[in-house]
């Protein structure tokens, strides 16, 4: 059972579990997907690519940001059977910038950034610390099915990743 | 303008009247400024009027009259003009001296030699204007001449010394200041803008880094290097230094002009002294000047100290910490493990995350920490008044002393131990101070570059979409903005400054985007109690809590190690979908829970509308309660709203 008190202007309410079990009926206003005003996940309403996601960390803006952004827009826009085989260039030219800044974007093994960005659904701990830069925005676009709207602005971890 | 004014209107009818009216009145507004340009119609006036020789002697009176205020007051406007002049070589030879003290040991021996010379030619006008009172015009444009020929004479040199970096004389993106907010727009910007050059200008010598594990988590780590890496370990044991991005990240400001694809430049050490709006440009303390096409003002702000200690005087400043930046965390580190006792003045955010911390540290090094502050209770000014009391036992069982209802009447140093004197009359002895009172907004440019500061909240006053005027946005502590839901206010949290940093890079690329996505702040206070929340929590709102009681998995402790991560606005985007787990502890008799505020939700109304929300205890729930908030509207049973939290589960 609820308990009830209030102290002054404040009131505070004990509850057990039972007390919650039944569910809510608080009314929540509908969330508008195409509300200019919101913080947008990966992928825009109109299909374009959220370059500002918080998702991607600073993969999008630190020195390698033009390669990295050619080379996931044309994955992204790839009408390949294979999806992005025709993309290899543009992400040799990513790894190869970098592999110039090693503080920034460490280097494990197995590197093979675009087929790991599929498969990769990763826990949230593999995500930073792994070199593989495309990882974490699969991990975004599930998390705008949640009650409110994506990804709060997280500040940037360590790595650009 | 008035004074003008009635002395015209007496002129007037006077000038009628006869000639003797006119003299009287005409010596009155002689003192005025004024007189200039009244004199001569006085003069024309009186002349065709009368006749005779008696009205010659007036003229003539009259006339040498006019001619000698009209002197006085062009030679008092000139030294006036000259003063203004001498303040601001003086004001400039300051910051120069400052400037040339950072450069190699080589040019140590110029700034005497520069501030010699511009205090010479600052004299020079004085003699050179006193004698003529009638040609005070030549002699001063010389002198002005000279004095900035030789403030310009100077800055070469300093130039060419290889310790200052060369500046680049424009660039597309300013931003002033290189916090959080900074770090964050610059960040946004290289995002949306293909290419961009974004020039960071800051007084400190840091790159940009976080603040928050300056109070906490740097704190708690074993590491003995801990002040000069400035790394943290998380509870999970993953590693993070305070800086956003390692230097590799950064290209040189010499390099941004050329820089193929843009970057961001971080340039230490340089203060923005003024802001001309009209020409797109700003002058730093070493008189460069960089143009920009957009700007942001990210200027953050200074501790506030207490009077009672600004006056007790040196001794007492010398052990007074005003803790802020990385060097305050040095310094006090250090001082920390030298002395006997530590008083901290500050119920707030701060002041009880550094007990907390020194506390912790006490165990060991049996340092006595002393807490202060003129609430009741920890976070008075945010918690209900119940939640404060219970804060305050959790803080005291950290190990810190706490001296509530305490106002600090004055401080003074006796044999090389600080005796605070206490407005009820109680005396505190203690080795050293921090001040946590609170932060003042850096307004510095506003007078410069005419933007509006906020009288009600500090801070320069921009709209819902951070802009002051076009081309200058500003974000972080120092904005004060309108937002939509929750009215005008100005924030002091990490989150706030990221979310308000990529806005204003957004809008800095062509977004115009207002402040919707409601930023959030949290607190540790010990490893058993945390808390996230949102929108205004303020502890004179009446608020609606809803508690459970909580279980071993119900600490911070718990949820950083689940996400991941210490810094907790991250832990939404790394969060991962975890089922909830059912609490197998039995449920605890009712009276049980009347002290023990383990875990719950805690909300703020204002007219009946939640507009703020605290998380107490619970962790990764926050999306829920920036819905409610969004949404703004009237729930008739907060205990229905309460059970969208879950606040049993994990």
């Amino acid at each position: 059972m609820s308990y009830c008190r209030q102290e002054g202007k404040d009131r505070i309410i004990f509850v057990t579990k039972e007390d919650h079990e039944t569910p809510s009926n608080a009314e929540l206003i509908a969330d508008d997907p195409n509300d200019p005003y919101e913080e947008q996940g990966l992928i825009l309403p109109n299909g374009d690519i959220n370059w500002n996601c918080p998702c991607l960390g600073g993969m999008a803006s630190g020195p390698c940001g033009s390669q990295f952004k050619e080379a996931f827009s044309c994955f992204h826009y790839s009408k390949e059977e294979v999806k992005g085989s025709e993309c290899i260039d543009y992400f040799r030219n990513m790894q190869e910038c970098m592999q110039r800044y090693p503080e920034l974007y460490p280097q494990e093994e197995d590197k093979d950034s675009s087929t790991q960005a599929e498969s990769d659904t990763g826990s949230a701990s593999a995500a930073p610390t792994e070199g593989s830069a495309l990882s974490p925005e699969t991990d975004a676009t599930p998390s705008t099915s949640d009650v409110s709207s994506d990804s709060v602005s997280p500040t940037d971890s360590q790595t650009a990743s | 303008m008035l004074k003008c004014r009635t002395v015209w209107k007496k002129l007037a009818p006077l000038a009628r009247a006869s000639s003797t009216l006119c003299r009287q009145n005409v010596r009155r507004a002689g003192l005025n400024n004024g007189r200039i340009v009244r004199a001569p119609a006085a003069q024309m006036s009186t002349g065709p009027a009368g006749g005779g020789g008696e009205n010659q002697i007036y003229v003539v009176l009259v006339g040498a009259v006019c001619l000698g205020g009209a002197a006085y007051a062009y030679h008092t406007l000139k030294g006036d003009q000259k003063r203004y002049e001498e303040r601001m070589a003086e004001l400039l030879s300051r910051p120069h001296l400052r400037g040339a003290e950072k450069t190699a040991v080589p040019t140590e021996s110029e700034p005497p030699a520069e501030e010699a010379t511009e205090t010479e030619a600052v004299p020079e006008p004085e003699p050179e204007a006193a004698p003529s009172p009638e040609e005070p015009s030549s002699p001063v444009p010389e002198a002005e001449a000279a004095s900035s020929s030789k403030t310009t004479e100077p800055l070469p040199a300093l130039e060419s010394t290889p310790a200052s970096p060369k500046v680049p004389s424009h660039t597309p993106y300013l931003l002033i200041g290189g916090g959080t907010a900074s770090f964050a727009a610059a960040r946004s910007i290289r995002a949306r803008d293909p290419g961009a050059k974004v020039l960071i200008v800051t007084d400190e010598p840091d790159l940009p880094y976080m603040r928050p594990p300056l109070s906490k988590e740097l704190w708690f780590s074993d590491d003995p290097s801990v002040t000069e890496t400035l790394r943290f370990k998380q509870w999970n044991g993953k590693e993070r230094s305070i800086y956003f991005q390692p230097p590799s990240f950064y290209i040189n400001p010499e390099d941004l002009d050329s820089a193929e694809n843009g970057g961001v430049a971080v340039l230490t050490g340089k203060k923005v002294i003024h802001m001309d709006v009209r020409g797109n440009k700003v002058k730093l303390d070493d008189n460069t000047e960089i143009s920009y096409d957009k700007c942001l003002i990210a200027t953050g702000g200074v501790p506030r100290n207490l009077q009672a200690i600004e006056r007790a005087g040196e001794e007492v400043m010398k052990r007074t910490t005003l803790f802020r930046k990385i060097e305050d965390f040095k310094s006090l580190e250090k001082v920390s493990r030298n002395i006997k006792s530590i008083t901290i003045i500050g119920g707030g955010f701060l002041g009880s995350e550094l007990a907390c911390a020194l506390g912790r540290r006490s165990t060991d090094s049996g340092l006595e920490v002393i807490q202060m502050y003129p609430e009741k209770g920890n976070m008075g000014k945010v918690l209900p008044e119940y939640l404060s009391n219970w804060t305050t036992e959790k803080v005291k069982k950290e190990g810190v002393k706490i001296i509530s209802e305490a106002l600090v009447k004055s401080v003074t140093c006796k044999d090389d131990k600080l005796e605070i004197q206490l407005k009820d009359g109680r005396l505190v002895k203690t080795d050293h101070i921090v001040a946590a009172v609170g932060l003042e907004p850096n307004v510095d440019l506003a007078k410069s570059a005419g933007l509006e500061v906020d009288s009600d909240f500090g801070g320069y006053r921009v709209n819902a979409e951070l802009q002051a005027r076009s081309n200058i946005w500003v974000a972080g502590d120092a904005a004060c903005f309108y937002d939509i839901r929750l009215g005008r206010r100005r924030v002091e949290h990490h989150d706030h400054a990221v979310v308000s940093g990529r806005l204003a890079g957004e809008n800095m690329t062509g977004a115009s985007k207002p402040y919707w996505h409601q930023s959030m702040f949290w607190s540790d206070l010990g490893p058993d109690v945390g808390y996230e929340a949102i929108g205004i929590v303020d502890s004179s709102l009446p608020t609606v809590g809803v508690f459970a009681k909580a279980t071993a998995k119900d600490t911070p402790k718990a949820a950083t190690e689940k996400s991941g991560t210490g810094i907790r606005s991250e832990s939404e985007t790394e969060d991962t979908a975890v089922s909830p787990v059912a609490s197998s502890t039995p449920t605890p008799a009712v009276e049980q829970h009347k002290d023990n505020y383990g875990k719950g939700v805690i909300f703020y109304l204002r007219d009946k509308v939640v507009v703020g929300i605290i998380l107490w205890n619970v962790f990764n729930r926050m999306p829920i309660a920036r819905k409610i908030i969004k949404d703004g509207e009237e729930h008739a049973d907060l205990n229905e709203v309460a059970k969208l939290f879950n606040i049993h589960e994990d």
